[in-house]
């Protein structure tokens, strides 16, 4: 059974989070700087900033060409977004050494959302191809269609991979389910 | 007898920090490792460091050592390899091993060493099974030797080693069935344990691993749940289908040969165990000594190159290339870097902890450069 054919329980994931877990849960990422407010991203793309613990890194602030993220001295401070400057550009996702930025876009089209996320697996996913998503904790979400590969030098061997799913797993929806070769 | 003014003991990424730091103020160094390539564990650590821009965040480990072999070859710093020390002399004569069969002996005025760490040893029914390794073996096979350990693995630990070879492993096409950690909290970065759950490898926390199933190689595991006293709970064992298990518990200091040296040593855990006393300037209780790195308290490959920095600047100090308010200038932008790395709840531990070693009663001085 693919995802596709599965009712996903609920748009969101309760669990008891990062140190239990593994991946911090959506009680834990709203609570952060970097995650923008539903009124933002009901408005266009916008970088979701899944950086929950203080540990010393700030290279996402350098990134941003616009200016939309501050983490300042010290640099274990969590990274704080301006959702109103951030245009969704992407540059951010790669610069993450934690892998923790995604860029999503609510208003893709009527019925679907756009994510991009990180992907440092093989094989890559091709342009079209259906995958199945999946949410913080690795589990089957939705089905998604494969918009863009992106593996450019800037990256740094971080491939990016844009993805279109139905909008009501908007949030939940983190990653892909692995491709095995 | 080969003569030369700073012999650094074990090129990893202290080592050779700390080699390049002291050749830039022109002083002649010898550069000595066990392995046929310096480095270190820098060409394993495919995944990008954290810290900021002057800590080369963002960069993946092997492209930071490659950068530090192209300054070390540019420096014209002698390296050898396939070279183990195998004894010192607080008169600082250092015995060493080359290719397995040539005795030498090399004469130096400032010793550096950066001789690394260890990893635990953990010891269940069967861990003397073949697919049983340690984490970095597992590292190694993947990353150097580009060979699979195995097809489904069970990592112990989740520390960062843990979670990161985890990755690595799920990168290199071996499943990971589940990682399990003792304690009730996991130990590692959040967002490493985060890339490796959504990619569908499951943490347990409060549990350990009870016995390996299999007579001659390993064809599964036992892992059970630990109660508030760490005491197995029966009835709670799972059965695991894995053929390789990596064992992540912890590193110990690599510090015989300081030991050898007659180094004031004290126990510190969070640091790994024994550890060398030093001062700010990474100086040992023995003159001329110098530690850098996991030697010095098991930290980090950011870390360990800063503090190789340290040794190299104030071992070029030392024999005059540097007068003490240029190798103090140069000291304090190395710690501005060190504290912003050893800041915030993950790093106050081992902030603490070094600091500690300069406290003990007996401690060298502890000075204004800090």
């Amino acid at each position: 059974m693919t995802a596709s054919d599965k009712k996903p329980s609920t748009p969101l994931n309760p669990h008891p989070g990062v140190k239990i877990c593994g991946a911090p849960s959506h009680a834990e990422v709203i609570r952060t700087p970097g995650y923008p407010r539903e009124e933002i991203w009901r408005k266009g793309p916008v970088a979701f900033i899944e950086c929950v613990e203080e540990i010393p890194c700030n290279p996402c602030e350098g990134a941003c060409p616009q200016g939309a993220i501050t983490v300042g001295r010290p640099i274990t401070n969590l990274p704080v977004l301006d959702a109103e400057k951030c245009r969704g550009c992407r540059l951010c996702i790669a610069s993450c050494p934690g892998l923790a930025i995604f860029v999503k876009d609510y208003t893709y089209s009527a019925t679907e959302a756009k994510i991009t996320f990180p992907y440092e697996y093989w094989p890559l996913p091709a342009k079209g191809q259906q995958v199945t998503l999946v949410d913080e904790l690795g589990e089957a979400v939705c089905p998604g269609q494969v918009l863009q590969v992106m593996n450019t030098e800037r990256n740094k061997q971080t491939p990016l991979i844009t993805a279109s799913f139905p909008k009501e797993y908007f949030e939940r929806v983190k990653s892909m389910e692995r491709l095995r070769s | 007898m080969k003569k030369f003014e700073l012999a650094v003991v074990g090129g990893g990424p202290a080592g050779l920090s700390a080699a390049i730091e002291a050749a830039k103020h022109g002083v002649k160094t010898l550069v000595i490792d066990e392995n046929d390539r310096p480095g270190g564990q820098l060409f394993k650590q495919i995944h990008k460091f954290f810290g900021s821009s002057e800590h080369q965040a963002g960069i993946r480990g092997v492209e930071i050592g490659r950068r530090l072999l192209a300054e070390t070859a540019q420096l014209g710093i002698e390296t050898w390899l396939n070279s183990e020390v195998v004894g010192i002399s607080p008169e600082k004569t250092v015995w060493v091993v080359k290719d397995g069969t040539e005795s030498l002996e090399v004469q130096a005025e400032r010793i550096i060493l950066s001789t690394g760490a260890l990893e635990n040893a953990l010891n269940f029914p069967g861990w003397t099974l073949p697919g049983v390794m340690s984490a970095g073996a597992a590292q190694t096979m993947i990353n150097i030797h580009r060979v699979k350990p195995g097809r489904r693995a069970l990592m112990i630990g989740s520390g960062n080693v843990g979670v990161i070879v985890s990755y690595q492993l799920l990168q290199a096409g071996v499943e990971v069935a589940a990682i399990i950690e003792a304690a009730p909290r996991l130990g590692g970065y959040g967002v490493h344990t985060a890339k490796v759950r959504r990619a569908g490898a499951p943490f347990y926390v409060s549990h350990t691993i009870s016995k390996i199933l299999g007579e001659h190689k390993v064809e599964g595991a036992e892992i059970v749940a630990l109660d508030k006293r760490f005491l197995p709970i029966s009835g709670s064992e799972k059965t695991l289908e894995v053929d390789t298990i990596c064992v992540a518990t912890g590193l110990t200091p690599l510090a015989e040969l300081a030991w050898f040296l007659g180094c004031r040593f004290h126990f510190i855990p969070q640091l790994g165990g024994f550890v060398p006393d030093h001062d700010s300037h990474m100086e040992s209780s023995v003159p001329g000594v110098y530690l850098a790195g996991d030697i010095s308290g098991v930290e980090e490959a950011s870390t360990a190159m800063e503090e190789g920095r340290l040794a190299g600047i104030r071992a070029a100090a030392s024999l005059g290339r540097l007068s003490p308010e240029e190798a103090n200038t140069l000291e304090e932008t190395v710690w501005a870097r060190l504290n912003a790395l050893r800041s915030g709840p993950f790093g106050a531990v081992r902030r603490q902890a070094k600091e500690s070693i300069l406290q003990k009663e007996g401690a060298i001085a502890y000075d204004s450069v800090r």
